[in-house]
């Protein structure tokens, strides 16, 4: 559960409200880094990120009444991150999702799986900890069509719960759920030869 | 239950969201089917390295933002006469 916001974060809050230069100078290199690296997360392009992280801090200073202390400041901050973000792949989209039918598994009548695949021989830790493999990792993440890519990143990597994606993508949360299962599936498949196991 | 049924519940199971019975039937599974076994196994492994892969990337660009990105902010904040 998210706590309250803090003391330190209740000052900058009062500051900007104030409308000091300083405070929003403030704001901007503290919490710049973590802005720009949840845009980049999202849109995989540095130009658009470095757009988004622009636009998120306009308008979070537009929009710094609507702030209730509820929430965290930087939780606040973040959630107006992933729609700038979001925003900016609406407007960048020009054709037709491809469809990750074939990335999934397939059964035969009885239920059991036509190609099971092999077994996963090297842990995620030790995938991970090569340079190259981790680009290789974030480059068939990329790979996924936006509209699971989004999901995948919004619930598994951004960690927010499922009806806060659900509102920030319009869908149900029915279909958040359906569109996360399918995209680990899809990138399980993608990353089957990258673990050991065959490759697809 | 099938292995369609058991990767179908994949999500709640790695959520604690099945319900007794169905965890029950989906655990007697899995210690059946070798192969389901595998594919949570490489579930669980994508969840974990793509989390990894695109944590790893926010620390390098986290310490900082760069100077000129600063100064654009602020600059187009300062020409933007609704936030003043």
């Amino acid at each position: 559960m998210e706590s309250s916001i803090s003391e330190t974060e209740t000052a900058l809050v009062a500051a900007l409200r104030a409308g000091e230069p300083a405070a929003y100078e403030r704001l901007v290199r503290e919490y710049g880094g973590r802005i720009l690296a949840v845009c980049e997360r999202l849109l995989f392009n540095k130009e658009d990120a470095r757009d988004a992280v622009q636009e998120t801090f306009l308008s979070a200073f537009r929009s710094l009444d609507s702030f209730d202390g509820r929430s965290q400041f930087a939780t606040w901050l973040h959630r107006i991150a992933v729609n700038a973000s979001l925003m900016k792949l609406r407007t960048k989209r020009r054709h037709p999702e491809q469809s990750i039918d074939e990335l999934l598994p397939t059964f035969q009548s009885d239920g059991h799986r036509s190609n099971p695949g092999s077994r996963w021989t090297n842990s995620a830790a030790e995938i991970s900890e090569q340079h190259e493999t981790q680009q290789l990792i974030r480059e068939k993440i990329e790979s996924l069509p936006d509209s699971y890519r989004n999901v995948l990143i919004l619930r598994d990597i951004e960690e927010l719960d499922t009806e806060t994606v659900a509102e920030m993508l319009e869908l149900s949360p029915g279909a958040v759920k359906v569109r996360l299962h399918r995209a680990r599936q899809a990138l399980r498949t993608l990353l089957e030869p990258i673990f050991g196991g065959s490759s697809k | 239950m099938t292995c369609h049924d058991a990767l179908n519940f994949l999500d709640d199971y790695l959520d604690g969201n099945l319900p007794w019975g169905q965890r029950l039937a989906f655990g007697l599974h899995l210690g059946l089917c070798r192969p389901c076994r595998d594919y949570l196994d490489g579930y669980r492994k994508t969840i974990e390295a793509s989390r990894k892969a695109l944590s790893e990337q926010a620390v390098v660009t986290c310490e900082q933002l760069p100077e000129e990105m600063v100064q654009a902010i602020l600059a187009a904040r300062s020409q933007t006469p609704h936030i003043e």
